[in-house]
């Protein structure tokens, strides 16, 4: 009698302070498969990840690797069992070399030396392993943030894990790269090695996985084997509720020309762009990773600086060399990475949602008007759903939805007339994504622009008018919403036909 | 769900009190918890200590350093640091003095002229920092070298006596019973603090040092906040000069060495975080005097100087681990 379970979590409980992040739950993975892991933010799918990775210590249960029960006392003892954990989070050293990255922690010989010739040809069979080509002496921090994530995943597996955690692994990648991904999955578990798959993304959990478990507040509900369940039967494992639909219903918008861009050049990566933007229209931009939608974003917003390229406001052309400039016009801009970018994590809500319009909220001589601040913040918390217990709480204490509803409400209470937005469900939950496309459509009910840029297929069709798309920096077409499928924007995402 | 995140971390702060009232109390206060214990000790060491005449000799001592460290916060807050300030007190030190002396200037003239060199000269490294972008680590050593080098220039390197009544009487004056220096320490730190707490232009600082591309994303103006708080430094810098020379009777150039690394000890000592983001105004003073009881009970005892730097550096250890109590898991 066999045990057949790699891993085997068991009656698992784990609580913070006076809370518990996890109530009980139990957790198997057999040899050989691709297990998904799914729930809401805040469901405990990362503490138990944590827990297995060495990260936490479970106040009780039994953790089994191989039939055996195991302590995972730390990070390094987890590793030895042969646990690697990708992270949503990546952990790279950007001034190091791809090779040192990957072979981070076991480069030298047993004198400390290490071998350089070796470590770079090593690195760049791992890459080819999984499907890319990109050379093993790059600096990762001169790497997009996808290629950044194949760094990880081929770090992971020079140290011979045979269970692999991921984490939200595509949440950086385009459908291209998640294919290949997908490919080196399915190797690895002909090699026996069990994957444990952390993701939002159902469409791809049902494409990958054997068995999927759904976490609900710190429970486990349900495991079911994949072929056997229907994405609706998951959702409302997860949520409690069935949701008519992921998109909230979007009327048709016909307005005036509120933003026009001509000839926008910046480097390789912004090549001759000129697209135009109604009032209350949601354009979309859709792409690979790396065909310059961010960039464009960018040289739109200021953020970085255009080589050259007109655009107009409402008819008048206007000049943007930097953020303030296009804040003062009313541009708005949700940046893809919101921990980084988009809010000061060690500030309450109430300061960044002001941020980029505190002079609104002074008196005289710079002093601040705390009470009109607060007040403007309980609106806006209370307008977008904000759930936290104050407006003086600090965002690193709200979850992922939540901190991007910040971010969110930064703009709505600097009364933008564009908003650009880069991903802005990324890393959120489905309750949570639901609320923010109903105030994108709230937005462009107001008559204001929206631009989204997704890598989510879904998400490009469910709530864009027009969607362009981008490859290697220049627009390959444009698809207007009865026009939008799966496969035309693949297609031009990426043809090689040239315009 | 997510009200469970938000329950969980702020749970994990408030709902645990019973454990961790300990740990949160200390790393709340450590900074005048050690105050209060440098108080206690040097009271039961030397019954002197609490006496009128000395407590009023510590502050008037400290009065220099605590307005440099004031400077030194904001430069530290917004993640920068200023190494110039013992040369900018220097060269401020011997202006003033040759700008009375020599200058035949009236105090007010000589003071204000001073300080708009100081701030003046702050701005222009400053410039270098935020327009620049060059590593304030740099730019100020620069400064250091160059305002040393002025100030022995200017005073053809022996030290310029001055005598002025007004001069003198900041450094030796009493209002009140207490003495001028008092005040113009307390003034100083007192806008600080109401500019911290209350203004755009401390929140500023503050939210920069926290994440300067969030706030540049945001459409703020970066480059002039990270500029003025070296134009500040400097102007506290000339202030602290001016005091110098008020004390000593003389414009000296070689005053003020290593009085960078005593504002950046105060700062730390007071929690100011080293790479941005935080710092108080009140902490940074009770750490600019507990610095200054140190060298004030040592004199008490009469025990030499060189003890004095070991102790010093020990406070710092324990004062930053005190700090990182707890607050690390909490990250």
């Amino acid at each position: 009698m066999a045990d057949t379970y790699k891993v085997e979590m068991i009656r698992i409980k784990k609580s913070f302070g006076g809370v518990e992040a996890l109530k009980s739950v139990d957790f198997k993975v057999k040899r050989g498969e691709v297990h998904a892991l799914v729930g809401e933010n805040g469901a405990g799918k990362s503490t138990l990840m944590k827990i297995l990775s060495g990260v936490y210590q479970k106040d009780s249960g039994t953790v089994r690797i191989n039939g055996k029960e195991v302590e995972i006392t730390d990070p390094h003892k987890s590793r030895e069992l042969g646990i690697g954990i990708i992270y949503q989070e990546l952990v790279l050293a950007p001034h190091l070399t791809v090779a040192e990255n990957i072979f981070i922690g076991d480069m030298g010989d047993k004198w400390g030396l290490i071998n350089y010739k070796n470590l770079y040809r090593k690195a760049d069979e791992l890459i080819k392993e999984i499907g890319f080509d990109f050379s093993s002496k790059t600096l990762v921090g001169e790497l997009s943030v996808a290629y950044q994530q194949v760094v990880e995943i081929a770090k992971a597996l020079s140290r011979e894990a045979d269970i692999l955690v991921l984490d939200e692994p595509t949440a950086v990648l385009a459908p291209k790269e998640v294919e290949k991904l997908f490919d080196i999955l399915v190797n690895l578990k002909k090699r026996g090695v069990s994957i444990i798959y952390i993701s939002h993304r159902l469409e791809e959990v049902f494409k990958i996985s054997d068995t999927i478990t759904v976490l609900k507040d710190g429970c486990s509900i349900n495991t079911y084997s994949t072929q056997n369940v229907t994405k609706d039967l998951i959702i409302r494992d997860m949520i409690g509720r069935k949701l008519e639909g992921l998109f909230p219903g979007r009327p048709r918008s016909e307005g005036e020309e509120l933003l026009r861009v001509e000839n926008l050049c910046m480097g390789r990566k912004v090549r001759n762009v000129s697209f135009s933007l109604k009032a209350g229209e949601v354009l979309g931009i859709a792409g690979l990773v790396g065909s310059g939608r961010t960039e464009l974003a960018r040289a739109l917003f200021g953020a970085d600086r255009k080589e050259s390229g007109r655009i107009y406001l409402q008819g008048k052309e206007i000049n943007i060399s930097s953020p303030e400039d296009a804040v003062r016009y009313g541009i708005g801009f949700v940046p893809e990475s919101r921990k980084e970018q988009g809010i000061i994590l060690g500030l309450p809500i109430s300061q960044n949602i002001t941020l980029p319009k505190i002079k609104e909220v002074v008196y005289a001589l710079g002093i601040i008007n705390m009470k009109k601040e607060k007040d403007n913040s309980y609106r806006l918390m209370n307008d977008l759903n904000i759930k936290a217990d104050s407006p003086e709480t600090h965002v690193m204490a709200l979850s992922g939805g939540n901190q991007q509803k910040v971010v969110l409400a930064k703009w709505f209470n600097a009364d933008c007339k564009v908003m650009i937005l880069d991903e802005p469900t990324r890393g959120v939950d489905v309750g949570a994504k639901y609320e923010i496309y109903t105030l994108i459509n709230e937005l462009s009910k107001k008559g204001i622009g929206v631009i989204m840029i997704s890598s989510e297929m879904a998400e490009i069709i469910g709530m864009c008018d027009r969607t362009i798309v981008m490859r290697d920096g220049r627009i390959q077409g444009e698809l207007g919403r009865d026009e939008l499928s799966e496969e035309k924007i693949m297609t031009l995402a990426i043809s090689s036909i040239k315009n | 769900m997510d009200n469970k995140d938000v329950r969980g971390a702020t749970a994990y702060v408030l709902k645990g009190r019973e454990q961790i009232n300990i740990k949160k109390f200390v790393l709340k206060y450590n900074t005048v918890i050690i105050f209060f214990v440098m108080v206690v000790i040097s009271n039961i060491v030397s019954s002197a200590f609490l006496s009128k005449t000395n407590v009023f000799n510590l502050l008037r001592q400290v009065s220099g350093l605590g307005i440099i460290s004031l400077g030194m916060m904001l430069v530290i807050i917004t993640g920068g640091i200023d190494l110039s300030v013992g040369s900018m007190m220097a060269f401020t030190s011997v202006l003033s003095a040759h700008l009375i002396a020599k200058n035949s200037m009236d105090f007010y003239t000589a003071a204000i002229f001073t300080i708009v060199t100081g701030f003046f000269t702050g701005t222009v490294f400053g410039y270098l920092v935020a327009y620049r972008k060059m590593a304030p680590f740099v730019a100020t050593l620069a400064q250091m070298t160059i305002t040393r080098g002025f100030a022995f220039i200017l005073s053809k390197g022996t030290p310029i006596m001055v005598e002025n009544a007004m001069l003198a009487s900041i450094a030796d004056g009493y209002l009140l019973g207490i003495p001028v220096l008092v005040y113009i320490m307390a003034f100083i730190f007192v806008i600080v603090c109401l500019v911290q707490k209350y203004t755009v232009f401390g929140r500023m600082l503050i939210a920069i040092g926290s994440n300067e591309e969030v706030v540049r994303l945001s459409g703020i103006k970066v480059g002039i906040y990270k500029l003025l708080v070296y134009s500040i430094s400097g102007a506290f810098c000339a202030i602290a000069g001016i005091i110098s020379t008020s004390r000593t009777g003389v414009g000296s150039p070689v005053v003020g060495s290593g009085y960078e690394l005593d504002a950046i000890a105060a700062v730390v000592i007071g929690g100011a975080s080293i790479t941005g983001g935080k710092g108080s105004a009140f902490n940074s003073i009770i750490g600019v005097l507990v610095l200054g009881m140190i060298g004030n009970i040592m004199n008490l005892l009469n025990i030499a100087a060189y003890p004095q730097q070991v102790i010093k550096g020990i406070i710092i250890i324990l004062a930053v681990l005190s700090q990182g109590v707890g607050s690390a898991k909490n990250s």
